[in-house]
């Protein structure tokens, strides 16, 4: 095992120990989970020196490592999903997972099929070829790590216009911090669509370390939307991954909702691979406390004519602490790109901290991109003129904070259940704040 | 979309093979051996006749350095700089020191002529309005070789001279203020200058005086194989004023050297420094041969209150450009600016921007830079903006426009933006399309069209940039003024 010989603090050496101990267990192939933990050795848990984690020091914030999940007993799954969903009201075909292990999966609708990941690893399905597609992701600690450790998700083959939502939700559970890692791989065939919804949910006051990658392999003209809710607890340090890779005239739109976790680190790759698609991806974050959030999004532009919108959301109360870093690429040759990413955060506290880097990379000279970013308090203006017409100060600022994040949790959703259903995740997080 | 023809043309007329500065000078030249050591550190300090303190701090930064990393963080690729490969001392041979311009080898008076830098003061005076006159000090490869104006600078009460000078005539001010905004450890070039450094200049302007009139430095490298390390030091103290610019230029030649300068700023209280810079190194040939490295740390200190340092700078030379002019803003209620254009051709690599950290409460910064690149040359603007937890009410604005010119070449953006106050307001945009939709509006509302409209906005927003250089860099900039970003891209 040479690679053990370059991890140095005690959380690598234990993630080492913890991967040797676990590798004959973890279904599929083990030369690639080798290959991947090896990525993830070379360089070890990332730190402030590493550019990409400038404000998330992996290092200084994941000094215990948890065991991996083992797989729960029936009641166990019971309890764990005894608790109703946030999208009941979409009423979506739901595919449940307890501690990284699939639990219950309703009848996917017409146009969709779901095999588990344990399934399809164990069998080589070979759909899974389609796994790391957007191959810039490789090297990044959060994905080495899980693709060495993945243990369950599920391979959804999207093959027609699916009519009714499909929703993953994922819990963690138990009393004891656990760690899981899950993959789930979307292949949207030429011309189908779906709407997919996911959840994170786990226990407040336990440290659990939830790690999940969703990849998106889109084909031509094929739509997408997808819905990602971070509530986990507060305790949790959950790291996720997102990527797409998206073929030509397709329409994509992610968006993600950090509404929970100690630390929470939401990583997305959007490649544009064909021409004239079009790719929304949209964030909002909610911290309070000493909660830490990062959001880090690489949007590829490799073709012609493709447009991207991005916009991203920060409430920060209490002593939290968001970050935003974003960029942009336009490859050579990839004229005609429209690219506009946004960034704006609320400080509510005093203590508060955000940092935002959004980066441009451009090689083509027929593009337009646009950046900006802006970081200040609640305006005075508008808190006075609500409560010159008599709202108290709490209801002015919820308000104005609901307003502010409205634009990137319901807007240009096209789905107004869901929608309701995340801005009543924004109430219930006004509503505590008091 | 692309560019528009008129830009395009006028980036061509600067491009890296119409370089108008690459002749060379044949002089005799004192020089001291090759390679870096203890012992060319102290025959470097010796030959100034600097007293043992100096000396000291030069081989503690010396010692400092040899444990230090070369940084690679910044965007650029180049071949390793072999340390011990390079003249750290060449000075053209000179009377020991000359007492008037008469006694400078005229072969030098001729290379400066040549590059339009006025050395006689009757020439400056001759035609031209007294309130346009410039003191000039003339810095040659390692030495400072004539400072303009001297006495009727010293009569207010304003020191300029080299920094050699300095520490020999006012060791008390030298030694309260050098290294206290760049400190020796800084960053690896810093510290190499810090234990290198050759000559520069010093500028100190004394409670209540608005100087006379402006300052400059015309840099020139001129012997091969030598890097200049230039150390410039200008001190504002309450209430006063001064405006400095800095021009440097090198002959053509295959290949590369270095250029690793620190500039160190202090504003005291109510104070003002203007530094400007029109930066025009060697850029290199077509294809990337030769060129100056530009490695440069240069750091303002708005240490008093209400000071205020505005950095302008006009980029068109050197093969590397590694440059962050920034300002602390310590001093409640202090302001700083950052105005950038940088044009970018054939191999050149651009890595400029800006830092502004707010420390005071009530600070402001401004921060408007342009990039242009052309060729396969790359452009980057890197910047940081921070407010620390006791800067309230601190504001800024950045507005970060490039532009790129054919295919071949790139433009990055790497803002960060680090806030840890509420009260505290940023606001980055980067895009001409940014324009204020008022102003749109109140143009067209008087009959202009949307593009019209737009091109009086963005014409009037770089003029606002060139106003801010003195009139004699105005001139050499002028070619620059007229590029419109039209097609900026963000």
């Amino acid at each position: 095992m040479a690679e053990v010989a370059t991890l140095k603090t005690p959380a690598e050496t234990a993630l080492a120990d913890l991967f040797a101990r676990s590798k004959s267990l973890l279904p599929g192939d083990a030369r690639s989970r080798e290959d991947a933990f090896h990525r993830f050795a070379e360089k070890g848990l990332p730190h402030r020196r590493v550019e990409e984690w400038k404000y998330t020091d992996l290092r200084a914030l994941m000094r215990e490592i948890a065991p991996l999940a083992e797989k729960p007993s029936e009641a166990g799954v019971a309890r764990a999903l005894s608790v109703e969903s946030v999208f009941a009201a979409a009423e979506p075909a739901t595919i449940a997972f307890v501690d990284g292990h699939l639990a219950t999966a309703d009848a996917m609708p017409a146009g969709v099929t779901a095999v588990p990941l344990a399934v399809a690893l164990a069998q080589g399905h070979p759909l899974l070829s389609k796994l790391g597609a957007v191959s810039d992701a490789e090297g990044n600690a959060a994905y080495a790590l899980n693709a060495a450790f993945m243990t369950d998700g599920v391979v959804l083959h999207v093959t027609g216009a699916v009519d009714r939502r499909v929703a993953l939700r994922f819990v963690t559970a138990g009393a004891q911090p656990v760690a899981t890692a899950t993959r789930v791989l979307v292949v949207v065939e030429p011309g189908a669509a779906i709407s997919l919804l996911e959840t994170h949910e786990s226990p407040h006051g336990v440290a659990h370390q939830p790690n999940s990658v969703v990849e998106f392999v889109v084909g031509d003209r094929a739509k997408v939307a997808h819905v990602r809710l971070n509530a986990n607890g507060d305790k949790a340090l959950a790291l996720s991954t997102l990527t797409a890779h998206l073929g030509g005239e397709v329409a994509f739109g992610s968006r993600n909702v950090v509404a929970g976790s100690a630390v929470s680190r939401h990583q997305v790759w959007m490649t544009f691979a064909g021409a004239d698609s079009r790719g929304a991806v949209r964030g909002a974050t909610m911290l309070s406390g000493d909660q830490h959030a990062d959001t880090t999004l690489v949007v590829n532009h490799k073709a012609t004519g493709c447009e991207s919108r991005e916009l991203f959301k920060h409430a920060i109360d209490g002593r939290g602490t968001g970050v935003f870093q974003g960029r942009i690429n336009v490859a050579r040759g990839a004229q005609k790109t429209d690219g506009q990413m946004m960034s704006a955060a609320v400080l509510l506290s005093e203590e508060g901290t955000m940092n935002n880097k959004p980066e441009l990379e451009i090689f083509a000279d027929d593009v337009q991109c646009a950046h900006g970013a802006t970081c200040g308090e609640l305006d005075d203006d508008l808190l006075f003129y609500l409560m010159a017409r008599g709202l108290p100060r709490p209801e002015a600022e919820a308000l104005l904070i609901e307003s502010f994040l409205g634009e990137a949790v319901e807007e240009g959703l096209d789905d107004e259940v869901v929608g309701e259903a995340l801005m009543g995740v924004v109430e219930a997080w006004l509503a505590a704040r008091g | 979309m692309p560019a528009v023809q008129e830009t395009i043309d006028r980036v061509k007329a600067i491009d890296v093979d119409q370089y108008k500065y690459g002749f060379e000078t044949i002089l005799e030249v004192d020089k001291a051996p090759k390679g870096l050591s203890e012992d060319i550190i102290r025959f470097i300090s010796a030959k100034k006749g600097e007293p043992s303190w100096m000396l000291d701090w030069r081989l503690d930064a010396y010692k400092r350095w040899q444990t230090m990393k070369e940084p690679n963080w910044a965007r650029g690729s180049y071949d390793v700089i072999d340390y011990n490969d390079i003249y750290y001392y060449a000075a053209p041979k000179l009377n020991a020191a000359p007492k008037s311009l008469d006694e400078v080898d005229p072969e030098i008076l001729k290379a400066y002529e040549k590059l339009g830098i006025p050395l006689r003061e009757q020439e400056v005076l001759a035609g031209v309005e007294p309130a346009n006159r410039v003191a000039v000090d003339a810095v040659f490869d390692s030495v400072s070789v004539a400072t303009t104006f001297k006495k009727e600078l010293a009569e207010a009460g304003v020191i300029f001279c080299s920094i050699s000078e300095a520490i020999r005539e006012h060791p008390e001010l030298v030694r309260k203020y050098l290294g206290t905004v760049v400190p020796v450890t800084d960053n690896f070039f810093a510290t190499l200058n810090a234990a290198v450094f050759t000559d520069g200049t010093f500028v100190y302007v004394p409670k209540g005086v608005r100087c006379p009139m402006e300052l400059s430095t015309y840099f020139r490298i001129n012997e091969k194989n030598t890097g200049q390390f230039e150390r410039t030091l200008i001190i504002a103290d309450e209430g006063s004023y001064v405006s400095y610019l800095e021009g440097c230029t090198a002959p053509q030649r295959d290949e590369n050297q270095l250029h690793a300068a620190v500039v160190e700023l202090i504003a005291l209280d109510d104070a003002e420094i203007k530094y400007s810079t029109v930066q025009n190194w060697y850029p290199g040939d077509a294809n990337g041969k030769g060129g100056i490295y530009n490695f440069v740390t240069k750091r303002g200190d708005c240490r008093g209150k209400n000071s205020i340092i505005t950095w302008t700078q006009v980029e068109t030379g050197s093969a590397i450009t590694w440059k962050y002019p920034s300002c602390i803003l310590r001093g409640d209620g202090s302001r700083g600016e950052f105005y950038s254009i940088a044009v970018s051709n054939g191999m050149q690599q651009v890595d400029s921007g800006t830092k502004m950290i707010h420390l005071g409460k009530n600070t402001t910064s401004r921060i408007i830079s342009k990039g242009i690149s052309a060729g396969r040359s790359e452009n980057t603007y890197r910047g940081l903006v921070s407010a620390h937890r006791k800067a309230s009410g601190a504001r800024n604005f950045t507005n970060c426009d490039s532009l790129l010119i054919g295919d071949q070449c790139g433009a990055h953006t790497v803002p960060y933006i680090e806030s840890k106050n509420a009260s505290a307001v940023f606001e980055h945009e980067a895009t001409t399309s940014k324009i204020s939709e008022d102003q749109l509006f109140y143009c067209m509302q008087r009959g202009l069209d949307e593009e019209e409209a737009t091109a009086l906005i963005v014409n009037g927003f770089v003029k606002d940039v060139i106003q801010k250089l003195p009139m004699e860099f105005a001139v050499e900039a002028q070619k620059l003024i007229a590029i419109s970003l039209e097609g900026s891209v963000g």
